[in-house]
């Protein structure tokens, strides 16, 4: 391998750097039907799951197709969306906020033969490489972060849970048959990257044991008032250890006071926290972004504690699939996942689904953990 | 042949969804059959060692990623992401596996011209995998080695006039919903706000110099297609003042049953004939809608533009004329006291030229933040320590039932001395001549 320089001479690294250009400007990359009517759009329509028309006061329409994507994708991937973006879509392609990709055209005879085109590729293992849907009231694309493919903090994995949940819910991405949308989106630590907290289902990677402390670097690695600070529940704190009949400045945990949110880790690489069978995921339900009907919510905890069981996931897996099928049986038109829980109450829902009710499922979180409590005699049987 | 035995992730080949591992094998594939005779400036085995640590983590349950990693390009503070592997040996073309944050344009729209242009790149100098796109926008270059970074964006500035995106303690790349582009709904061009703010605020984004991270989002309306309530710290939302445009002949339409509600979205159930009464008039949170003898009428004064209404019927139905946005603040994730969506600050601003009414109030926040702020605090949490009444008087906002869900319930209530006649300073002795001790 020689070294090939793109021009870059480092022993002037100054020397013809630009900088702070900023992206490219989004108007060079409109198609020219998008172009001629942005901001001038009459109406839309879902024609069938995954194609929408959007129809110009001028009468102009344009056609979109919306195929699902992994996300982590290669070049080979990339170039392949080109050349179909070529062959149908004069070069023009864009991808969504939940990482989709659309391809655009002005007619809608287009549309069929690009249809035909996406259904037949398939990747040498079988899956398809561009499912058309997420439009409408079904399951689109899951919002998701790094886990083992690129992170050092996470407690699960991302790529792998997010494949195996799309597989079990893929009708839904290519249906409407849901009362509303169901955003699922995970993350694998408590950062939570990403839209988990604000998801109708959220999945998160959660540890359950305290950091393990490498005495020896502590001092040495980490700024230790940082680790101290970082701590929600104050259980960290600096304290003196001998080591080899030597003293050293290092940190102490309050095990009882840790709730392995793995934020020390964060600020201080001496603190690993992550473990095999201590970790796992934790699902959450019932946020929402949009201001439709009811006002943005947060998710909230319903199961706390699903062990990571590569590479499939089943546990977790099933009772995602369970929840949207139960919520779909039960809930009004328009009602959001949260939305329903609301209108029926959580003891109902968790009567519904049959999830079991634990302690760690009651806030105990600062002076917020109080107004979830029930203040009210008013609870169904 | 593969390198490494995947029988875990091999499992992950199987089912209809996408599958990452298909992908990346094919890319491992094409870097050995090598088709253009590139001489690839990272290890050519690099995804196939990605599978091999990744199929580790299967088997450990546990990430196999170095903490950290502190790596960039001269004369900037952030953009890339440093990482290592933990097992070198085992893994030598993953020993380095740094992510680049690029750039990417509002909207994500693209030419094949373009996205050509980056592979090419990235097929020579990183691992040829990508994330389309990181959660706050970026277009992500997933693995490469420390001495191609300076080439890398050498490459990317000169060649695809380009810039990195960001990372650390700074503003973070801005995104928007596609807005006006491709959406009856848009109340302004959120493409347009989300460059213009990006090309303003550069040396912010490359050069950390804030307390922590800060986004921005933009939203084009209320149904938050960005999520920017619940994903960035300065959240701008578009809505309109007037009233709500009423087709009458489409309405008839709709109840007729021959336009669908919802533009279709409920296509795959059989949820009985379209009933607006029971559908739109009475799901509507203020009541603020009447259907009586076949005419549909809301009245403005109650409608809180939740945009129910419109995206049910949104071919009767549109979004009024004298347009605009809210400025919501705060929203983060958990870490450290707890998650927050973003509070409403500015009503109604201007969102139109160079958008500078909301370029203002960016100002007066950072100048308020980056002073008070405590180290590593967001500014969601530097106003529930410092109160939304400290930063309502920053940005000038006058303070209305608006910017409150519901009013305070309990009576702990700050009063400016200036606020009180007679002011703070008393005299025990005064008081005394009227109460005896
Ligand atoms: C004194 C010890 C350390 C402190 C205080 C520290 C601080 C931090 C902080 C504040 C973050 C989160 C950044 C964010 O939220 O954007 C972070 C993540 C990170 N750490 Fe550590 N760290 C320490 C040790 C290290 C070491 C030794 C390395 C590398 C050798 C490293 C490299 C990184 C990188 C590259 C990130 C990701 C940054 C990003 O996402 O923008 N850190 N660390
Ligand atoms: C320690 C290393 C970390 C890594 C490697 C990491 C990685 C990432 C990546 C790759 C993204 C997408 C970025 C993009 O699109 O440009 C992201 C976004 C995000 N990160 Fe991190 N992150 C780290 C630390 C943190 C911390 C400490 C927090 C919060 C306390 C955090 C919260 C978030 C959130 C909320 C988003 C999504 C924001 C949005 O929706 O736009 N991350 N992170
Ligand atoms: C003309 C109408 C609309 C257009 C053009 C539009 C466009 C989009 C697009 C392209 C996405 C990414 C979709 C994906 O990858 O699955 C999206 C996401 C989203 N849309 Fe819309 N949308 C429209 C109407 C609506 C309506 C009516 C709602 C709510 C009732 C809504 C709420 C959302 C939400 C919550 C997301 C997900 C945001 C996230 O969590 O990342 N949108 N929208
Ligand atoms: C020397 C001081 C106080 C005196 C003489 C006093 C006297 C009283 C009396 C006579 C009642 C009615 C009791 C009854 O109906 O049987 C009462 C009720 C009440 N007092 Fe006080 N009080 C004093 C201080 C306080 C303080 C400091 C608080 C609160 C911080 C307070 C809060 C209340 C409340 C909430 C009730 C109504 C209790 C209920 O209906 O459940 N009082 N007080
Ligand atoms: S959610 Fe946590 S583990 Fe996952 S990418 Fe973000 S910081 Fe890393
Ligand atoms: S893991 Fe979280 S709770 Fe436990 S000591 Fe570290 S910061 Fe504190
Ligand atoms: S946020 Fe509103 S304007 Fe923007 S794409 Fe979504 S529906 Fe359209
Ligand atoms: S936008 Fe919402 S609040 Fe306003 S009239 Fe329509 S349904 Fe009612």
């Amino acid at each position: 391998m020689a070294f090939i320089s793109s021009g870059y001479n480092p022993a002037k690294p100054m020397e013809g750097r630009i900088t702070d250009i900023g992206p490219r400007e989004f108007t060079e990359f409109l198609p020219p039907v998008i172009k001629a009517n942005k901001g001038k759009w009459a109406y839309h329509e879902i024609l069938e799951p995954g194609v929408l028309v959007h129809v110009g006061e001028s009468g102009d329409k344009v056609f979109t197709v919306r195929v699902g994507a992994a996300r982590l994708m290669s070049v080979t991937h990339i170039r392949e969306i080109c050349e179909i973006a070529d062959k149908h879509c004069d070069g023009y392609l864009r991808f969504t906020t939940r990482n989709n990709v659309e391809f655009m055209t002005d007619s809608e005879d287009k549309v069929a033969a690009l249809k035909a085109d996406l259904a037949a590729r398939k990747f040498d293992g079988g899956s398809s490489k561009f499912p058309v849907g997420g439009t409408g009231a079904g399951v689109s694309n899951i919002v998701h972060t790094q886990g083992w493919v690129h992170c050092h903090t996470p407690a699960t994995d991302a790529s792998g849970p997010v494949k195996a949940v799309m597989d079990t819910v893929f009708s839904d991405f290519q249906n409407h048959r849901l009362p509303a949308p169901v955003r699922i989106s995970l993350a694998c630590c408590l950062n939570m990257c990403g839209a988990v907290h604000c998801s109708d289902i959220g999945i998160v990677g959660i540890h359950r044991k305290p950091p393990m402390i490498d005495h020896e670097w502590t001092d040495q690695l980490c700024e230790i008032p940082l680790a101290v600070a970082s701590c929600p529940t104050a259980a960290v704190r600096p304290s003196k250890v001998e080591l080899e009949g030597k003293k050293i400045n290092t940190i102490a945990i309050k095990n009882e006071r840790c709730m392995y949110c793995g934020n020390c880790y964060t600020m201080c690489p001496a603190l690993p926290i992550s473990d095999g069978e201590g970790d796992g995921v934790v699902i959450m339900v019932g946020g929402k972004v949009s201001n439709r009907i009811s006002q943005p919510k947060f998710s909230k905890v319903v199961v706390a504690y699903i062990p990571n069981e590569t590479p499939r996931w089943p546990t977790l897996t099933e009772k995602i699939k369970h929840i949207i099928d139960i919520y779909a049986d039960h809930a009004m038109k328009y009602e959001r996942l949260g939305d329903w829980i609301e209108r029926i109450g959580w003891e109902k829902f968790f009567e519904l689904t049959g999830l079991e009710f634990t302690q760690h499922l009651i806030d105990d979180f600062r002076d917020h953990a109080y107004y979830t409590w029930r203040q009210t005699t008013q609870f169904k049987f | 042949m593969a390198k490494h035995a995947t029988p875990m992730l091999d499992q992950l080949e199987t089912g209809p969804w996408p599958s990452f591992v298909s992908d990346i094998k094919q890319e491992a594939a094409m870097r050995a059959a090598n088709p253009k005779g590139l001489d690839y400036q990272i290890p050519v085995d690099c995804p196939d060692d990605l599978l091999g640590v990744l199929e580790l983590s299967y088997n450990d349950g546990e990430t196999h990623w170095k903490h950290g990693g502190i790596v960039g390009v001269f004369g900037y503070g952030g953009g890339v992401i440093g990482r290592y592997c933990d097992q070198p040996e085992m893994f030598p073309g993953v020993a380095h596996f740094h992510t680049v944050r690029l750039n990417q344009p509002a909207g994500k729209y693209y030419t094949t011209d373009f996205l050509r242009q980056l592979c090419d790149i990235w097929d020579l100098r990183g691992s040829g995998l990508t994330n389309m796109h990181g959660a706050t926008g970026d277009i992500v270059l997933l693995g490469t080695t420390t001495p191609q970074l300076e080439e890398i964006f050498w490459e990317v500035t000169h060649n695809m006039d380009n810039d990195l995106g960001g990372s650390g303690s700074n503003l973070r790349t801005p995104a928007a919903c596609l807005g006006e582009s491709r959406c009856e709904y848009a109340c302004y061009d959120t493409q347009a706000a989300s460059y213009n703010l990006t090309m303003e605020y550069q040396d912010e984004l490359h050069r950390p110099a804030f307390p922590y991270k800060f986004k921005f989002k933009f939203d084009g309306c209320p149904n938050g297609c960005v999520a920017a309530m619940a994903r960035s710290d300065f959240s701008v939302v578009g809505t309109w003042k007037d009233s709500i445009k009423i087709d009458q002949e489409a309405v008839a339409a709709y109840v007729a049953g021959e336009f669908k509600p919802n533009a279709g979205a409920h296509s795959g159930k059989d949820w009985g004939a379209f009933d607006i009464e029971a559908e739109v008039i009475n799901r509507c949170p203020s009541a603020a809608m009447k259907w009586e003898g076949g005419k549909l009428a809301i009245d403005r004064s109650e409608c809180v533009r939740c945009m129910h209404c419109i995206n049910t019927m949104p071919r009767a139905l549109h979004i009024g004329d004298e347009r605009g946005a809210s400025i919501l603040c705060g929203a983060k994730a958990p870490i450290l006291d707890g998650a927050q969506m973003s509070s409403l600050v500015v009503p109604f601003v201007e969102a139109k030229g160079d958008f500078d009414e909301i370029k203002e109030v960016v100002e007066n926040i950072w100048d308020w933040w980056m002073e008070e702020g405590k180290n590593r605090e967001r500014l969601g949490e530097t106003m529930r320590r410092l109160s939304l009444q400290k930063l309502l008087e920053v940005v000038g906002q006058e303070p209305s039932a608006h910017n409150v869900q519901e009013p305070r319930h309990n009576p702990y209530i700050f009063f400016k001395e200036e606020e009180v006649p007679g002011g703070w300073d008393r005299d025990i002795n005064e008081y005394r001549k009227r109460h005896q001790r």
